[in-house]
């Protein structure tokens, strides 16, 4: 039975292979861009007002793509919720307090990291970055906190609250769009201003703003959730 | 050319932590060995001129994946000890 | 030489890691060891999309310094798989996360962490 299983294996290992020789061999790089990327390139700084081309891709262009994204990462913090719901009478398990050193030392780092996080997701139209890396760096920050405290319980009704009112405020804006300019998640509603400051691309700092503020909640819950230790549940 | 000789070392070190983290009978190398992964495909990401994406990957990938694999190898290790 | 341009190692690594991958997800037995499998064939996938991209001597596509408004076309690399693999890596966190909370759902039921173990759908 193993050699049979061995055997199987290497088939379609070999097999995979063997196409990806193929795909690799016929692969010829390119010169110029492809035409697409030519209108993105051409006209996306002046339509747009972003001088991050990637930030006016994700958010104006291929806006649908990001409100998906945002409802997969809604879906996934609710069935993680529902999963591993913890019951009224559940007790933390007495851990003993953390050291000192890391006390003082995140006490620290919290603010910096935290203070990081929120000029990544605000200069997302301006600099390599956005929403979505800001909402990380502020989801690690979030797990020293809880490293440092280990030993209370933490309320999460802040997160929850945070995390609501960036998802209904982005759909919100995503509307005015369609009532004040051209369509669903238009960035013209608000002016476009002077290229390059912090002030411009019209509604891009707002709507990556509120991606970051709702990514950042949405996994600092998650990991919330998971830390907690539960009593005993009945079975589903 | 230091450029190709880079790439070629971050791509063997990839290649033989993917086989350490198949492999190796305890769970935590495991995880921090595809944490080391994302890293250096974060390193590749800067090479081939995508910086956003860089940043992403470094953040999401080597911090709170990882991060969430140990938070659940906690709770299935205090599964253990309780009963 | 063909094989030795900066696109070409990081398409070779990114379908070395993915025929890795899918090796480990199919010959190993523990759950975890199958998610971990599973995550290093999304950032395999990530680095092959990335690769494409690329166009030699370029440089990233953002407007400051070195890339004027006037002929960015010129001096950028291709930036939409770079948006597509940003929502790609969000989402593989995401889809991550899940497995392992459905993995710590079939430990509580079942006390054991191998995939034999669990054969109520078989006939």
């Amino acid at each position: 039975m193993k050699i049979l299983r061995n055997s199987a294996l290497l088939l379609i290992v070999g097999f995979m292979a063997w196409m990806m020789i193929h795909l690799y061999g016929q692969y010829e790089s390119r010169d110029a861009l492809n035409p697409v990327a030519e209108y993105y390139a051409v006209n996306g700084p002046e339509e747009t007002g972003a001088a991050n081309l990637v930030t006016s891709i994700v958010v104006t262009y291929r806006g649908l793509d990001t409100l998906g994204e945002v409802t997969i990462l809604f879906l996934t913090a609710a069935i993680i919720g529902l999963l591993l719901r913890t019951e009224k009478g559940s007790r933390k398990k007495s851990v003993r307090e953390s050291s000192e050193f890391l006390s003082t030392a995140s006490g620290i780092l919290i603010p910096v990291i935290t203070l990081i996080g929120i000029y990544i997701f605000m200069n997302g139209h301006l600099t390599p970055g956005g929403g979505f890396q800001g909402g990380a760096v502020l989801a690690s920050s979030f797990i020293l906190v809880l490293l440092a405290i280990s030993n209370k319980r933490i309320g999460h009704r802040l997160l929850d609250y945070t995390e609501a009112i960036s998802g209904i405020s982005f759909i919100l804006l995503g509307i005015l769009g369609i009532l004040l300019a051209g369509g669903f998640l238009d960035n013209r509603i608000l002016p476009l201003g002077n290229f390059g400051t912090l002030f411009s691309a019209g509604a891009i700092p707002v709507i990556y703003s509120l991606i970051g503020l709702k990514v950042g909640a949405e996994l600092s819950n998650v990991i919330l959730e998971l830390n907690q230790i539960q009593g005993e549940e009945e079975e589903l | 050319m230091i450029q190709i000789l880079l790439l070629i070392v971050m791509s063997v070190i990839m290649l033989v932590m993917a086989f350490i983290a198949i492999h190796h009978k305890s769970l935590q190398v495991a995880v921090i060995a595809s944490g080391i992964i994302s890293l250096f495909a974060s390193v590749i990401y800067i090479f081939l001129a995508a910086p956003d994406v860089a940043i992403t990957e470094a953040s999401i990938g080597s911090a709170l994946t990882v991060g969430i694999f140990f938070y659940i190898l906690n709770k299935i290790r205090h599964e253990d000890i309780k009963k | 030489m063909k094989i030795f341009e900066l696109e070409n190692i990081s398409m070779a690594a990114g379908f070395l890691l993915l025929m890795v991958g899918i090796w480990g997800i199919i010959s190993q037995r523990n759950i975890i060891k199958m998610i971990i499998s599973f995550s290093i064939v999304d950032t395999s996938i990530h680095l092959l999309l990335v690769s494409i991209g690329y166009i030699r001597n370029r440089t990233a596509p953002i407007i400051g310094e070195g890339v004027t408004k006037t002929d960015a076309a010129t001096q950028i690399t291709d930036p939409v798989p770079q948006a597509l693999v940003l929502t790609a890596i969000v989402i593989g966190v995401g889809i991550t996360a899940l497995l392992l909370t459905y993995s710590l759902k079939l430990y509580r039921h079942n006390r054991s962490l191998e995939i034999n173990h669990f054969n109520s759908l078989k006939w």
